[in-house]
């Protein structure tokens, strides 16, 4: 090792960070119109070039299987002059607490984790939508609970659903980096003013190539205005934000139950009103694959790329099945479902995770809208890839007179 | 905030509540000369009512430090719960009050956010927080924030006790003393705060007793302008829990003079590259008056 070299990077006086050659353009032209390029790559790099045309002012996080190759690239972004500011942290718990004093400062902040760290940093990832914290939290699933294991398994997404947090959940590696720019842009918008989580199924996801269509390198998303803002930035340069001085919020225990019951009101009709964005940017909130067939396949996530492999075997076979992509799970898309779902027979939901989150969503949401007969599952967890051929048999089990998935016990 | 910032439109004032117009009128922003702690009760202070217990220290020093800041228009305090954010959520400063114990963490993120947002205006951070806040359930927040050289000051209020909570024992409670959950009395002794501070390469340290306004005021406007221009600072501060302490509240004084001369005596550590500024910001405006 005699000719390693410890050392700190000094930048030249003349450096001009590779952020400042971009070229700002809206968000509409950026999703809509801009011109893209396919490239085949993971999703980990998928994110990283997400991140290189959004702009962003800050990213702290602490490494995981399978986050860390994600945001070791987003240090070489920060070393090209792409993220203005950037640190390993302490732990989880400490990552997610500076990411929220950052973006109070009103600057664009992005973390990321997986599984047993977003476990850690809950108390405060469950504590930014209540202050309004405007921020990008990417999470590249993995299992929790014991025994430890680096298997992707998206059980944690279920820890998430009701913190108040808006959830987008990607299939594939263009999600991962469309979801992404769209995420910061969702975020700060005023009447939304809320963190959004990005959520992939990791290794699936994150280390495996897929096709991905980019726009150019030398466009970035607009920089964030700290005080276009439900809660404007703590900076001190505006009249005291009523979080912070005025309001009962903050300001003994005796706070009044009204206003911590009203505060909470609002910010998940915040997560609501962050529909019409996702609607924009995403290019809807769902996608329906043959909306009049009588039996429907609901999935988000990875789950939904072997759904779309069964619905194609399928009709092969002569069998039309539809299939509807959940992209967000909050706001989770109730009227688009039952929308969908009012005339079908019956339901599957394939799952990464053992206990079946997205069917007990689908349940609540469609009870009393539709007479359809919701399977609880296919599902795999602890990390197993699902097989094509294991839908298929629960679509033809569902076919039989008395499907074992409907008899109880199941 | 900027008085700028602070003053309503015009006609608007009147409308405000009073305490708001004293703000305007009578508060410490940009006056020809900032106001001292010896002008207490001349100008309208940063914070003045709170709820806390009548006669608490904790109150008395956090409105020291509050007249002391050398920029209180460009100050953000950072809190945490416990007994003193009960009044520092009640002052014209913009306070972050997050979970027990992340302080320093969140004041590490907002402390690069705005240096980044603002690169031509220092603003200052200020850690506020309890002594369990920091040494117990936030000691790894406030190690590292140390180790990384986080530019901003970490007061401790150091009430000796877990006062928000109804008086448990805290690291920084001294041995032997008998508290809920010290049934038999501390069996292990008060954590050395001021020794891990050095470790960590702090480059302001300072221990104090609310005994003499003026210097709780300089000490902190020490450690606000060395957090600014050199490294991080930390001031441990004694506070009393007159409560659960059982001071009467007359004697709350004197027993931190008692505590002053018995183990919480004035101690200040200073690098010689915050030495060096010092003397810079210090001196010079004397040798001035001189000629
Ligand atoms: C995660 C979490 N754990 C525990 C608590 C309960 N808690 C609130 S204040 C406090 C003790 C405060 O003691 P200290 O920090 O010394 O401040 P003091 O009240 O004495 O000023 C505790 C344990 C909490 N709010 N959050
Ligand atoms: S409990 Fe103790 S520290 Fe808290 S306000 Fe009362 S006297 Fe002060």
């Amino acid at each position: 090792m005699s000719d390693s070299k410890l050392y700190i990077k000094e930048m030249p006086a003349d450096w001009v960070p590779g952020r400042d050659k971009q070229k700002v353009v809206s968000p509409e032209y950026m999703f809509h119109e801009a011109p893209r390029e396919q490239v085949f790559i993971t999703g980990s790099e998928a994110a990283r070039e997400a991140i290189r045309r959004s702009n962003v002012d800050i990213a702290i996080s602490y490494p995981i299987t399978p986050q860390s190759e994600t945001m070791q690239q987003a240090g070489y972004l920060y070393d090209e002059g792409y993220i203005g500011e950037y640190y390993r942290a302490e732990e989880e718990i400490g990552t997610m607490s500076a990411i929220g004093g950052s973006s109070r400062a009103g600057i664009r902040s992005l973390t990321a984790t997986s599984g047993p760290g977003l476990m850690r940093g809950m108390e405060a990832i469950s504590s930014w939508p209540g202050a309004r914290t405007p921020l990008v939290l990417l999470n590249m699933c993995r299992v929790i609970n014991t025994p430890l294991a680096i298997q992707p398994d998206n059980i944690e997404m279920s820890f998430l659903i009701n913190s108040g947090l808006i959830m987008l959940h990607g299939e594939n590696q263009q999600d991962f980096y469309d979801y992404t720019m769209a995420a910061f842009m969702i975020s700060e918008q005023v009447d939304v003013t809320l963190p959004v989580s990005v959520s992939v199924d990791g290794f699936f996801v994150t280390h495996a190539r897929g096709n991905v269509k980019m726009q150019a390198d030398d466009l970035k998303l607009p920089p964030r205005d700290g005080w276009r803002s439900a809660v404007p930035a703590m900076d001190n340069e505006n009249p005291p934000a009523r979080i912070s001085r005025d309001a009962p919020i903050q300001k003994s225990n005796f706070i009044s139950y009204h206003m911590h019951a009203s505060w909470q009101q609002e910010v998940f009709a915040a997560t609501e009103r962050a529909k019409k964005y996702i609607n924009n940017y995403l290019g809807g909130i769902v996608e329906i694959i043959n909306p009049d067939a009588d039996v429907m396949l609901i999935a988000s996530g990875a789950a939904v790329s072997q759904s779309r492999e069964a619905v194609r075997q399928s009709s092969e076979l002569g069998i039309k099945v539809g299939l509807i992509k959940v992209k967000a799970i909050r706001p989770f898309p109730k009227a688009e479902l039952r929308e969908a779902c009012k005339n079908v027979k019956q339901i599957l939901v394939p799952e990464f995770n053992q206990l079946g989150w997205l069917h007990k969503e689908v349940c609540s949401n469609l009870f009393g809208f539709t007479d359809a007969q919701i399977a609880p599952g296919p599902r795999v967890y602890g990390g197993m890839t699902m097989p094509t051929e294991m839908i298929l048999e629960w679509l033809e089990e569902g076919r039989k007179d008395k499907p074992w998935f409907f008899q109880d016990p199941f | 905030m900027a008085h700028d910032n602070l003053t309503p439109s015009p006609g608007y004032l009147e409308w405000l509540p009073i305490e708001y117009q004293d703000l305007v009128n009578l508060g410490p922003y940009n006056r020809e000369k900032k106001p001292k702690v010896t002008d207490m009760g001349k100008f309208k202070e940063i914070i003045e009512e709170h709820p806390m217990c009548a006669g608490c220290a904790m109150t008395l020093f956090i409105r020291l430090a509050m007249i002391a800041f050398p920029n209180p228009e460009h100050t953000i305090i950072v809190g945490t719960a416990g007994c003193g954010r009960l009044a520092i959520s009640q002052a014209s400063i913009p306070f972050i009050y997050g979970n027990y114990g992340d302080t320093n963490s969140v004041a590490s993120g907002l402390k690069r956010g705005l240096d980044q947002k603002y690169p031509n205006q220092p603003k200052d951070v200020v850690v506020m927080a309890g002594d369990g806040g920091l040494i117990d359930i936030g000691f790894q927040g406030l190690m590292h924030s140390w180790f990384r050289q986080e530019r901003f000051t970490t007061i401790m209020l150091d009430n000796e006790v877990y006062g928000n909570t109804g008086g448990q024992e805290s690291g920084m409670t001294a041995q032997g003393q008998v508290l809920k959950m010290a049934p038999r009395g501390k069996v292990t002794g008060k954590i050395d705060a001021m020794s891990l501070a050095k470790v960590a390469g702090v480059d302001y340290i300072a221990r104090i007793a609310p005994t003499n306004p003026s210097r709780v005021a300089r000490t902190i406007r020490r450690a606000v302008m060395i957090a600014r221009e050199v490294g991080p600072t930390y001031i441990q501060a004694y506070t009393s829990c007159n409560i659960e302490y059982a001071i009467p509240t007359g004697d709350v004084m004197q027993d931190a003079f008692d505590m002053e001369k018995e183990r919480y005596g004035f101690e200040e550590v200073i690098s010689d590259k915050a030495k060096a500024y010092l003397d810079e910001i210090e001196k010079k405006p004397a040798k001035k008056a001189k000629k």
